[in-house]
């Protein structure tokens, strides 16, 4: 926490926390699966943005390269029973579960064999059977169902949790507050993971907010609350495991705010600009030293429980991954002409 | 008329309806405002967080948008939930959660995942309640693919209607009407019907002139056509009972045959429900059938008033609709 005046302070300074990460003593096990889920992430978004640059993806294309450690961290303590829903970037939160590469590439070129059977692209995502419920791009939009999702898990009577992830800008809509609220007065099993990257489109939060830690809402309404470095794996991972132990024991709602940053800018693949607004190329370079995936391996190296050699393999595994899952996807027919009135209503026997 | 069966009210009907759900569908769960109080809902709600407990029966904070996304959310996670909105009026601050996430999406995820929610959302108007105590915005949610929207004006379709709603895998905007509850009938025993399968009906048989109508417009149509009948004009009644997806086919099959159309509805002219039923027979049905251009009966095309004499000129009555109707057959 930084204080009562809910100031990021040194965590949204850019010139701080490039060094390695403190391991704190978790399994090289955990640390290795840590490394894979976020280059390969890293893999399959600048495919994408490959693939947009080049004109294969015909739609927008919303990257959180830099990003990683978030979904990462917070994905380490959640299962398939678990109820996640995301927003407009959040291919990260989707791969981070294990959802497979070929059914988001799919998805993003518009294919049926997409996750969303080719009806919803990048930013109407789902993969409900790993947990994914779903993503999509109104802002704020599906906070309120994930608080949903969580109530059901708490008449269910299961230890399930419900994980919204949503984004500095969607602090700013209404909804999240009443949601806030409503899953403090309840004790809804949800977690709200704000990534705060500082920036809602083209506008930083200092021109939107009158302070920049959005931990602030949690702690007017009464929700446990931790606020990290977003780029530091196993921070975030800490902090989520012990607010996710909390809901699942019936203890109510957590907040966790990870300070991050992306590297492109909010859509597209260009890093130097941003809706048309030139980017600071000195604080982009600034938040690039703060890479999660460098500072991961760096630690890894120097507590000897990671190679040169792994490292080196790993690569090659995750590159072949996704680039034979993108020719895969680029050769997936479309949907039939049919889905466009066959998948409006519920097609089955109705109850 | 069939005199088997339990005395219901209109209110008391969505009250069974409840009971039933409730009682045998552990899915189902209650969640708005005014829940816990007897005086929000009228007669619809009496003691049911009594009877099935608060965490079922779950009266919230003055948050609309949030608790009827969580609606969503919850019908995702497999339960099947009912979101109550004292006053459609208020239900607009949910309107992301409704036309932007629940009826798109079925759609969105390839038709893989259903929020097989129900949106209960109660019309009340007049008492000098005024313009945003009183909306009937039944038009702007039958525009919207995705989202089956029913209107019950009997006391039967009150209850079977809900329980239909709740037990459909799409979600459902269910709109009673405060000016109905009083309306009473026998009831049979709980049938479970598809909702899918529910169409228009016609409740009265008649051979001068077709009168469309839903929700309390129908009310007024039937009343009408009961006048109509002792001045001599045999009026046929079409209850449109589901607005969205919209089937024209009983409308058409009636004017067909009668060459006269009258559309009542509760809600604005322009845009509106009779628009939709009047743009249905003109493509359907043969222009030389007609005997005179169809007339529409709806509220003035201005927000509600408060003062009483304003009101008085502003809410269709039957006489209006018996005037209406005697010009059509001239």
């Amino acid at each position: 926490m930084t204080g009562n005046s809910f100031e990021l302070n040194t965590l949204a300074d850019p010139k701080k926390f490039h060094g390695e990460l403190d391991l704190a003593g978790t399994s090289t096990k955990c640390l290795r699966d840590y490394m894979a889920s976020m280059l390969r992430i890293r893999l399959a978004e600048q495919q994408l943005a490959f693939g947009r640059r080049e004109g294969f993806i015909g739609g927008p294309v919303h990257l959180g390269v830099g990003q990683e450690a978030v979904a990462v961290g917070v994905s380490k303590h959640l299962r398939a029973s678990d109820r996640v829903f995301g927003a407009h970037r959040s291919h990260s939160h989707l791969l981070a579960l294990g959802s497979s590469i070929f059914g988001l590439f799919a998805e993003v070129l518009g294919r049926n064999a997409g996750h969303s059977r080719g009806m919803g692209g990048s930013m109407h995502l789902w993969d409900q059977p790993r947990g994914f419920y779903g993503s999509v791009p109104i802002v704020a939009g599906t906070v309120p169902l994930a608080v949903g999702a969580g109530l059901a898990a708490k008449l269910q009577q299961s230890d399930d949790v419900a994980v919204s992830y949503l984004g500095d800008g969607a602090m700013e809509e209404g909804v999240v507050h009443e949601s806030i609220n409503l899953a403090s007065i309840n004790d809804i099993p949800v977690i709200f993971v704000v990534e705060n990257n500082l920036f809602a489109s083209h506008m930083h939060i200092s021109t939107r907010q009158p302070t920049d830690s959005t931990a602030r809402f949690a702690a007017a309404n009464g929700v446990a609350h931790k606020v990290v470095d977003g780029n530091d794996v196993v921070a975030v991972a800490s902090a989520a495991g012990d607010l996710i132990e909390r809901a699942r024991a019936g203890k109510g709602p957590g907040f966790i705010e990870a300070v991050t940053f992306r590297w492109y800018g909010h859509v597209d693949w260009r890093e130097d600009i941003d809706v048309g607004l030139h980017r600071s190329t000195e604080e982009l370079n600034n938040w690039r030293e703060r890479d999660p995936i460098r500072r991961l391996r760096d630690a890894m190296l120097s507590a000897r429980v990671w190679t040169e050699q792994d490292d080196g393999e790993l690569e090659a595994r995750l590159r072949e991954e996704v680039s034979s899952a993108w020719e895969q996807a680029m050769q997936a027919p479309y949907p039939p002409i049919e889905a466009l009135m066959d998948r409006v209503y519920y097609q089955g026997e109705q109850t | 008329m069939n005199k088997k069966g339990k005395v219901y009210s209109y209110g008391t009907a969505i009250l069974a309806a409840f009971e039933y759900l409730l009682e045998k569908y552990p899915e189902v769960f209650v969640i708005g405002q005014g829940l816990w109080s007897p005086w929000y809902v009228g007669t619809s709600m009496t003691d049911l967080d009594k009877r099935f407990g608060k965490n079922r029966v779950i009266d919230t904070p003055v948050s609309e948008s949030a608790c009827t996304g969580a609606a969503v959310g919850a019908a995702l996670a497999g339960m099947k939930p009912i979101v109550v909105h004292p006053r459609l009026d208020f239900m607009l601050y949910a309107m992301d959660a409704v036309i932007n996430q629940a009826a798109k999406w079925s759609h969105m995820t390839g038709g893989q995942a259903h929020p097989g929610m129900t949106i209960r959302a109660i019309i009340n108007r007049g008492g000098e309640q005024g313009a945003q105590h009183s909306q009937a915005l039944h038009a702007w949610f039958a525009h919207v693919p995705g989202l089956r929207v029913v209107m019950p004006s009997t006391v039967a379709d009150a209850r079977d209607l809900l329980i239909s709603a709740v037990l459909c895998r799409d979600p459902v905007l269910y709109i009673d009407d405060r000016w109905l509850y009083e309306q009473e009938e026998h009831l049979l025993p709980v049938v479970e019907r598809n909702l899918s399968m529910e169409r228009p009906e016609c409740i009265r048989n008649g051979t001068d002139l077709t009168i469309v109508g839903s929700g309390h417009a129908t009310s007024l149509a039937l009343n009408a056509a009961h006048e109509l009948e002792k001045k001599g004009i045999s009026a046929e009644v079409i209850d449109l009972r589901v607005l969205n997806p919209f089937h024209p086919e009983e409308v058409i099959k009636s004017v067909t045959r009668t060459g006269r159309l009258l559309a009542v509805d509760g809600g604005w002219g322009p845009c509106g429900v009779a628009a939709e039923v009047i743009a249905s027979v003109s493509e359907f049905v043969s222009p030389h059938l007609i005997k005179s251009p169809p007339v529409r009966v709806t509220i003035p095309f201005a927000p509600a008033p408060t003062a009483s004499n304003l009101e008085s000129v502003y809410y269709p009555t039957v006489d209006l609709v018996i005037r209406k109707a005697e010009m059509l057959c001239e």
